[in-house]
């Protein structure tokens, strides 16, 4: 009836997960039962899970990435302090619970935190710098957002009810298949992220079409804000990257299923071929992650000090250039398996040249600057932190790309350090200076600077304190994942490590009380302008937070920085804006469908993580009962009246009239 | 509403408007038929990209045999014929439904798309026939890793075509049920894609799998 469930699939004799877990759930269901009780249900229906609105799945991203983010710092810290505490000892962390804890934080903070967090910033923002209503498919949008969130709970199911990978967050064959794992983990992993990795798919899917079709008038692709360029790239690398994930998962859910010999020792199967492949996907994966922020970064730097981007074609020209060459670096990640001088020398070769466009879009974001009138804002500070950080990631990177080093250095702590450095340096890094420089806009209050601050200059401190001693203990030869050590010369540097994670705990309390301070300060931080940073691209142009339609009026764009450019023409011309003629708006009536493919899709990856057949069947009905209703329903849109629209915008055009006359005084 | 309909009919020397007219670059969006387009024609891409893993794989494993059988001594040509006549047959069919939606004729496009769906299923049944068929005779995906990798490349078409066949039914019950409604009508479209594709990724199966293998 219930496959291979049963009550032993509950840690009774585990405290941490179980308790850990029983707390989770209890704080679920307090904030369930006081969203009932206080009758929020029907708001957060409406206006949240059944919406389509490019920016409230926007926030949605965000805050799920907020939230893994604590779960995956929780894990982080549990291993720090393991390997501060674990020398010739066994720490108080097990083996087996140890191996799930670092599997779960890379895989948690991969896909879970920095996917959806980067995602959640361009369905925020790229449809505003367009000047555009909408992305290209808004209910797919919302189905998208939910299945990563199905993926996000599957693997925090996994933490009560049974157990998760013990292989690392990459499950390498042979210890990933069923004779080495014969636990339920691996399919928690396998499962969680096949059908995230769908929602992946359809954002790029969505976001590939809405750069390339969506525009408002005059918006050229040479006129398009940077952040718009670093999404078509990363999207297009979604596009062409993701299958390579789903289908090389899929051979492995074969082999554990079914009994292929894919990746076996047994019967012909090849363990390197899996290697090959879910790197073809995992490098990609990397610039994808990576190249929104860079987006973020070139907004971000050419705002707070004043100028156009350096080399705007340039920029475009790095950019795409990463897209392309991020397919063919994949293999300096097994250097050491054997490929044979020739190909490493190819590899290692492409891999220094792709340090090359990135270097040119760290030179332009320099020549921004300069010359400029700076100022010091905490999404520039963000930034700034970002270019120091980055370049010491990027030089280690470079370092390990030539394959003798890497033969040394290889699955030891400095490539832990490595990738830490340029994941934390470069995309958590933007993601922040995006959250702290969009959030205005997406809640029409600022967060407060100071606050911000303080977390910026923990986060930037504890991450040297916890990362560069990684670099020299694995210069020191030690490899990574170990739960217990007994080298003595190892010991100082783990504990300066483990003190590392206690400034970015600082850091991140820090970030929760800003959010908080800001919320309840939000009338002295309130934005009325819509314009709080004194922008440059199109969703300043619009008021914080924007209206559903996003623009009464398409706008009409005849340059770079088109917001700039209005704004200079305001202020020459006296007049700032005259009144339009408004129109009634269309807009994508709200559904449920993402909601429910996504609960149906929880439904069935539980069910094919234990075994459960007929609830499987149940589960794939149901999803599919849920597109056939979508697809019968008759009115898919609705009206928003042109007095509606010109009431709202009224209001916005009178703030901004007083501020332009108010700076135009000056 | 009257332009999307002809253009369809007519099957458009380029619907999608991928030869670059400017329209998006100069006069905002793009209607929605090019985007829903646009939108699929991506989604295909992947859908390739992912076929290709598994084409891949297969080239990979195709001489681990582990001692069992090899390609030519499993692969049945006359079957494969019969097969891949069904499935061009069928794409044949699915571009006379396209034409009959162009043509608001119920009773055509229902008539078409019925072939079509006995099509698929003549191949699957055909598909099915000769995987029951190796698996008696020991040789099931659990044999080899070439066996593994050659159900799996094999499978996953055929589990396209299913999902595609379950997608064509839909839309005969809908068609049947709203009429030629716009977005009926875009989403007919994007069957009759997918269709297709499923075709050209068998040319390259048969060639891949079937031909080069009987030759070995």
């Amino acid at each position: 009836m219930f496959g291979k469930l049963s009550w032993a699939a509950i840690p009774f004799d585990q405290p941490i997960p179980l308790v850990t877990g029983a707390v989770v759930v209890l704080a679920l269901l307090a904030i369930l039962a006081w969203v009932v009780i206080a009758g929020h249900l029907p708001y957060l229906w409406r206006e949240w899970i059944t919406s389509v609105d490019h920016k409230k799945i926007g926030i949605m991203y965000t805050l799920l990435a907020m939230v893994m983010l604590l779960r995956g710092f929780s894990d982080a810290i549990m291993m720090r302090s393991q390997q501060a505490i674990a020398f010739h000892s066994q720490g108080y962390l097990p083996p087996e619970h140890y191996n799930q804890i670092f599997s779960a934080h890379g895989t948690i903070m991969i896909f879970f935190v920095a996917m959806p967090f980067v995602i959640g910033l361009m369905n925020l923002v790229v449809p505003l710098q367009l000047g555009v209503r909408d992305v290209a498919f808004p209910t797919l949008n919302s189905v998208g957002f939910w299945l990563t969130a199905t993926g996000a709970l599957l693997v925090n199911v996994s933490l009560v009810v049974g157990e998760f990978a013990r292989t690392g967050w990459l499950p390498y064959p042979p210890l990933s298949e069923l004779t080495y794992s014969p636990g339920v983990g691996v399919d928690y992993y396998l499962w969680s992220l096949e059908i995230s990795g769908v929602g992946t798919l359809v954002a790029g899917i969505n976001l590939v079409t809405t750069v390339l079709k969506l525009h408002t008038r005059g918006m050229t692709y040479m006129r398009m804000p940077m952040f718009c360029w670093t999404t078509l790239a990363s999207s297009l690398t979604i596009v062409a990257a993701f299958p390579i994930l789903t289908a090389t998962l899929a051979m492995l859910i074969l082999d554990r299923y079914f009994g292929f010999h894919f990746f076996t020792n047994e019967a012909g199967g090849n363990v390197m071929m899996f290697m090959n492949l879910i790197w073809a996907w995992g490098h990609p994966e990397v610039y994808i992650l990576v190249l929104p922020a860079f987006g973020i970064f070139s907004e971000v730097v050419s705002t707070f000090s004043g100028k156009p981007l350096f080399g705007y074609r340039s920029m475009v020209l790095a950019t795409m250039a990463i897209c392309i060459i991020s397919f063919t670096v994949w293999l300096h990640h097994f250097f050491t398996m054997g490929a044979g001088p020739d190909v490493n020398a190819i590899f290692g070769i492409a891999s220094m040249i792709i340090a090359v466009p990135t270097g040119v879009k760290i030179y332009n974001w320099l020549f921004t600057m300069y010359g400029g009138r700076v100022r010091f804002a905490t999404p520039m500070i963000w930034s700034i932190g970002f270019m120091v950080t980055f370049i010491i990631g990027g030089l280690t990177g470079v370092l390990v790309a030539v394959p003798p080093a890497d033969f040394l250095l290889h699955n030891s702590l400095f490539q832990v350090a490595h990738f830490h450095n340029v994941i934390i340096g470069g995309v958590l890094f933007g993601a922040f200076a995006g959250y702290t420089y969009w959030f205005p806009k997406a809640f029409g209050f600022r967060l407060h600077e100071g606050l911000g601050k303080f977390a910026f200059w923990f986060w930037l401190v504890g991450f040297y304190v916890a990362f560069m001693p990684l670099y020299a203990v694995g210069f020191l030869g030690m490899t990574r994942r170990m739960q217990h050590y007994d080298v003595a010369e190892w010991r100082p540097w783990l504990i300066v490590a483990g003190g590392g994670a206690v400034l970015i705990l600082i850091g991140i309390i820090f970030q929760i009380m800003q959010l908080v301070v800001s919320i309840r300060h939000r009338e002295e931080l309130r934005d009325r302008t819509g314009d709080p940073w004194d922008g440059r691209s199109l969703e300043w142009a619009t008021a914080s937070p924007p209206p559903a339609f996003n623009f009464a009026i398409m706008p009409d764009v005849s340059g770079g920085d088109a917001y700039w450019a209005m704004k200079q023409r305001a202020r020459q011309q006296g007049l700032p804006y005259n009144e339009p003629t408004y129109r009634d708006v269309e807009m994508p009536r709200n559904s449920p469908t993402g909601f429910m493919s996504a609960f149906f899709a929880t439904v069935m990856g539980f069910a094919l993580i234990w075994h459960i057949w007929w609830m499987v069947a149940a589960g794939f009905v149901g999803a599919f009962a849920t597109f056939v209703a979508f697809a019968w329903r008759d009115h898919d849109e609705y009206v928003i009246p042109a007095a509606e629209v010109a009431r709202i915008d009224r209001a916005n055009l009178q703030q901004r009239r007083a501020a332009l006359s108010l700076a135009g005084s000056l | 509403m009257a332009d999307t309909t002809l253009a369809f009919a007519h099957g458009d020397a380029d619907p999608l408007r991928l030869a670059g007219e400017s329209v998006v670059a100069h006069d905002g969006p793009a209607p929605k038929r090019i985007v829903t387009g646009y939108g699929f024609w991506i989604f295909l891409l992947s859908d390739i990209v992912m076929f290709s893993c598994f084409f891949a794989s297969y080239a990979v494993l195709v001489g681990q045999t582990a001692g069992g059988p090899r390609g030519s001594q499993l692969f049945d040509l006359k079957n494969v014929a019969v097969e891949t006549g069904c499935l061009l047959l069928s794409s044949f069919t699915c571009g006379l439904a396209s034409i009959a939606a162009g043509v608001r004729s119920q009773r055509w496009f229902q008539a078409a798309m019925a072939v079509t769906c006995v099509l698929g299923l003549a191949f699957l049944a055909l598909e099915g026939r000769e995987f029951s068929g190796l698996v008696a005779r020991g040789a099931g995906p659990t044999r080899s890793a070439f066996l593994s990798s050659f159900f799996a490349l094999v499978g996953c078409h055929g589990i396209h075509v299913s999902a595609g066949i379950l997608w064509l039914l839909t839309m005969m019950a809908q068609v049947f049920a709203k009429g030629f409604r716009a977005d009926v009508l875009r989403r007919l479209l994007c069957f009759a894609l997918f269709w297709h594709a499923l075709d050209i990724i068998w040319v390259a199966l048969f060639s891949v799998v079937y031909l080069l293998g009987s030759a070995v």
